[in-house]
Order: C-alpha cells, then sequence, then structure tokens
C-alpha cells in the first residue's frame, strides 16, 4: 500500500502555497469538518472575464485538509470559473496521490466542497449545486 | 457455552493464580488473527469498543440457533430456555459488581441509555428550578448532554468539577459546590475515557451523602477493566456498556439501588413493563420490568452474560494488573520519545489503561492514519470530550487504550510506528 503522506504532501503541508488572505476577494467560502476540526477558507478574486486572478486558502486541520487546499489553490489561478466548477474529485485525488480511506476523503475533498461553495453563491445558481456538491 | 469456555474453565479456575497466560486469552479472540496491511493487526482501541471472545460469539450463535424465542411470553421449553439464559445474564452481572438484588440490574441500550433513564426518570422528579447537577470537566458527552437538557427543561444549573493540569478533580471545588448546596445529583466518570484517571469515586460518594446528593457513576470504561463493588463505593446509580467489555453492542447496564428504582417512574411505556391496561390507565410492574418496556436485546443480554462469565473466570484483578503494567510500559516508552505529550496521570497505580497523546505538530487524525498504515488501530479526535479538549487546549488527541489482550510488543509496535510518524513529518 502506497502511503498517503507522500512527499509532495508532507511539502504542502509544511510550505503551503497560496495560504493567507485577499485584500478585495470577489469570492469568500469557508467551511469545517466536524469530525476532524479541520477548518478552510478559500478566497478568489476575479478579472473582468470571470477568470481566477488570484486565491488564497486559509485554515487548520490535518495534512491531507491543508495539503489539498493548497494544491487546488495552484489547480484553480487563472482558470475560467465555469471551468473552477467542473473540477472533479477525482482530479484533486489524483493530486494528492496515494489511498484515502472514507473518512479521509472528507479531510481530501474539503478544500473543493468550499470553492464550489463559494462559486456557486457567486454565480447565483446555489438551487442546481445540492447534487453537485453532494458527492463531496 | 460450548467447548471452548469448558476448555478454560480449568484455566482460570483460580482467581489467585499470579501468572496471567496472555497467550491463551489471546487465543479466544479471533480477530486478533486478523493483518492490515500485512501486518497482524494491533487493537488499541477498547475504550471505544472491546473485541469479543470465541466463547461470546458462540454464545450469541447458540442462542439464534437453539433457544431463540421471547422471553417471559411463552409457556413453551425454548421461550423458558431464553428467560432462563436472560434472568442469568441479569444475576451474573449483579454478582459482578456486588448488587444486592438482581433487581437492581436494568437492561438498556447502553451507558447513555442509562443515563439518559436516570435523568428522565429520576431527574424529572428529583430535579427542580434553581437546584443544581454537578459534573465534571473530563466527562463523556454522554454524561454531560443528558444533564443539560433536564436542565434546560426544569430550570435547574450545572457546576462543573475542574481539574488539575495533570488531570486530576478539584477537590476543593467538589467540596465548594456541595456546601454552597442546591446540588441534588452528582454525576461522574470513574476512569476518564481520554486521561485515563480513576477518580476517588468511593471518597466522593461519602461525602456527596452528607449533604443529600445522590450519586450516578459511568463506569463505561471501569467495569471492564478492574473490579467494582456498587455495595462498598455505595453509589445510588452506576451504568456500563456491554461492547466495551468483550459483550455484543446494543446492550448495556444500569444499576441502581432498590429504593430509589421503587420511587422511579417509567422510563418508556410499553409491552412487559405493565402489570395491567386499561383504557386510560395502567399499572407497572415492579423493577427491573417496570424499566425493560418491549422486547429488549435479548441475546445482547445472553452474550453480556456470558461475556461477565469470561471476565470473572480470567478474573478483573488479574486484569487490572494486567493493563496497569502495559500502562507502566507504555508510559515509560511513549515518554522517552522526543516532543511527545502525554496527557493524564504520570502514576499507573491510578490511572486506568488508557493514553492520550500529541506528537510535536502532528494532528491526531494524520497520525492515526500513519498507524492504520501499520495495522495499528488507535482512536483520534475529541473522544467525545469536547468540553475536556477545550480545558487541554487541544482540537484533539490520540488515544492508545488497552485490554486484557494487548502485550508488550504491540505497544513496541505502537512505538516503531510513532518514530516512523516523526520521520515522516520530519519533526
Amino acid at each position: 500500500m502506497s502511503s498517503v503522506y507522500s512527499e509532495i504532501i508532507l511539502d504542502y503541508y509544511r510550505h503551503p502555497r497560496n495560504k493567507g488572505t485577499l485584500d478585495h476577494p470577489h469570492i469568500k467560502a469557508k467551511d469545517s469538518n466536524p469530525l476532524c476540526g479541520d477548518i478552510i477558507e478559500m478566497q478568489l478574486e476575479l478579472d473582468g472575464n470571470d477568470s481566477v486572478k488570484d486565491v488564497r486558502f486559509n485554515g487548520q486541520g490535518c495534512a491531507i485538509s491543508q495539503a489539498s487546499a493548497s494544491m487546488l489553490t495552484e489547480l484553480v489561478k487563472g482558470k475560467k470559473l465555469d471551468d473552477v466548477r467542473s473540477i472533479s474529485k477525482e482530479e484533486i485525488l489524483s493530486l494528492i496521490g496515494g489511498q484515502l480511506s472514507a473518512v479521509r476523503l472528507k479531510c481530501a475533498l474539503l478544500s473543493l466542497k468550499v470553492l464550489k461553495t463559494g462559486v456557486y453563491t457567486y454565480l447565483g445558481s446555489m438551487s442546481n449545486s445540492k447534487e453537485e456538491l453532494s458527492g463531496l | 457455552m460450548g467447548q471452548p469456555m469448558q476448555r478454560h474453565a480449568t484455566l482460570y479456575a483460580s482467581e489467585k493464580a499470579v501468572s496471567y497466560d496472555l497467550e491463551r486469552v489471546r487465543a479466544d479472540f479471533p480477530i486478533l488473527k486478523r493483518e492490515i496491511n500485512g501486518k497482524p493487526l494491533v487493537y488499541l482501541d477498547s475504550a471505544a469498543t472491546s473485541q469479543k471472545p470465541v466463547q461470546v460469539i458462540e454464545g450469541l450463535d447458540r442462542y439464534y440457533r437453539e433457544y431463540n424465542a421471547n422471553v417471559f411470553r411463552g409457556v413453551y421449553q425454548i421461550s423458558e430456555e431464553a428467560t432462563a439464559a436472560y434472568e442469568t445474564a441479569r444475576k451474573r452481572i449483579a454478582e459482578l459488581i456486588n448488587a444486592k438484588d438482581p433487581s437492581e440490574i436494568i437492561f438498556v441500550r447502553g451507558t447513555t441509555e442509562a443515563i439518559n433513564l436516570v435523568a428522565h426518570s429520576w431527574g424529572r422528579s428529583n430535579i427542580g428550578l434553581g437546584d443544581s447537577v454537578m459534573l465534571t470537566e473530563m466527562e463523556h458527552h454522554s454524561n454531560i448532554v443528558p444533564w443539560q437538557l433536564l436542565a434546560r427543561d426544569k430550570g435547574a444549573q450545572l457546576k462543573y468539577v475542574g481539574i488539575s493540569d495533570e488531570g486530576r478533580l478539584l477537590t476543593e471545588e467538589f467540596h465548594g459546590y456541595l456546601e454552597n448546596g442546591g446540588v441534588k445529583l452528582f454525576a461522574v466518570t470513574q476512569v476518564s475515557n481520554v486521561l485515563g484517571t480513576v477518580n476517588p469515586v468511593r471518597e466522593m460518594v461519602r461525602e456527596a451523602h452528607r449533604y443529600n446528593c445522590r450519586v450516578l457513576v459511568d463506569a463505561a470504561q471501569s467495569v471492564p477493566h478492574m473490579p467494582v463493588d456498587v455495595q462498598d463505593l455505595d453509589c445510588d446509580f452506576l451504568a456500563f456498556s456491554g461492547h466495551k467489555m468483550c459483550g455484543p453492542t446494543g446492550i448495556g447496564v444500569l444499576y441502581a439501588k432498590r429504593d430509589l428504582l421503587e420511587k422511579m417512574e417509567p422510563y418508556q411505556g410499553g409491552g412487559e413493563m405493565i402489570r395491567e391496561v386499561h383504557l386510560y390507565e395502567a399499572s407497572f410492574k415492579d423493577p427491573p420490568f417496570k424499566f425493560e418496556a418491549g422486547t429488549t436485546d435479548i441475546s445482547g443480554a445472553i452474550g453480556l452474560g456470558v461475556a461477565v462469565d469470561y471476565l470473572s473466570k480470567v478474573g478483573l484483578r488479574n486484569i487490572r494488573n494486567h493493563e496497569r503494567d502495559l500502562t507502566a510500559y507504555a508510559l515509560d516508552k511513549l515518554g522517552k520519545l522526543k516532543q511527545m505529550r502525554i496527557y493524564g496521570p504520570a502514576d499507573p497505580d491510578t490511572r486506568g489503561g488508557v493514553i492520550s497523546f500529541n506528537l510535536a505538530d502532528i494532528h491526531a487524525h494524520d497520525m492515526a492514519s500513519l498507524l492504520d498504515e501499520d495495522g495499528i488501530a488507535v482512536r483520534s479526535g475529541h473522544h467525545c470530550a469536547q468540553p475536556l479538549m477545550e480545558r487541554l487546549g487541544v482540537a484533539a488527541t490520540t488515544r492508545a487504550s488497552f485490554y486484557l489482550y494487548n502485550t508488550e510488543g504491540e505497544i513496541d509496535r505502537l512505538v516503531e510506528s510513532l518514530e516512523r510518524a516523526g520521520r515522516v513529518f520530519k519533526i
């Protein structure tokens, strides 16, 4: 079995990219995982074409939740919001690598859930989002 | 109980046996043969639920195969067999905790339901506006939330006895609350499920009774692990769960003094708890049946009876001594790891086989995942004791807990895996 605690995960955990807050974010969302106590906030700044100009995450919790949030910020930078919407959980899991138990999947996917909640709210399409979020 | 029980009957005949035959005990637990990720399972989460010996598994199997029937109602043979087994279990449990009479043993779903029963039944009649229920900062949620609900409904207050940094109750606070008056009930855990602290329940009961304060003991972490004598403790209520003491899930016990039970209102209404039912009124059976509405967990009770037999034959004193030795060994080995923070009392003589810790800044869930990669099962999180976590100033801890089947070799495996975790996280 390959450990999920790869050098890459540990590097993102110890040296997180895009951690912090933005001065004027267009999108802000925050959520927690009550089981683990993981907390993630995502902030996005957009350009005129609804593309992600800048992004930050903030939070605390286990290495999986924090590293995956940091990886996600790199993934979305420069992307159009419509493309951010379509990021799948499989993409996140392949970035993380290794095998995760069902309980730890929630840690890995918390940041994606937060990000999508923020994007849906911004786009005013929360009604369509329940189904897409239910898999996270 | 089948062959294996008889095989061990002679082995465990003497409670005074000096040598504890750990290998024979382990052979009784089929799950210990499992491998996880290619390594033998090291199960260090018995404070959450214990593993089951083959005697209990076969006892359940035999009930369902040979005499499955509802209790009390049938006049046919297998119903009478089931009733006899159910009532024998009650008697065995009464003997285990030295209750005066089996009628003081009420079968419930577990510790949680036992405490809720007391809160609903005794609490609603005896706790009123302005009265207090005294708890401690180290209680499990199951010994907090039922009292919050009661206090909210009745306009009562909750008082919390604090703990020292070492994880012991602050006795001056305990005395202070009693002296201030109005405390009708003290609900306290005998052994903390996080810190392992063994509380001086016997002395606290005596003190509380001087102020007409009743005492409920949460014995979920004590009855499975050490001799507990309710007459010696003189507690008014005592609650514990079957699944933490080698029994099945879904069965637990409320012990209460007979005179209290006689005055208490029923908890749930239904079949089996009644003497006569008319359209607008009903009369109730005597305890314990008054509190066992509907078809209870018959197989669970019978299985718990077998578990009690098993534990009694191994000997609760032997189990306590074994766990004490393991705890001393583990405290020593874990304490030598750099950046290791262990919570709770340092003295293994006054703590149970529960060790909560954090290694450097490694999150408890990462730690539990890393240990799982090595086939080691531990608990991580807040352990259903969020107020205690707040007091300790941590979001979560990793917890290793021991039982009669654990070995020093398994603790060595834990230590090796913790060292590996330290390397992975470059601490």
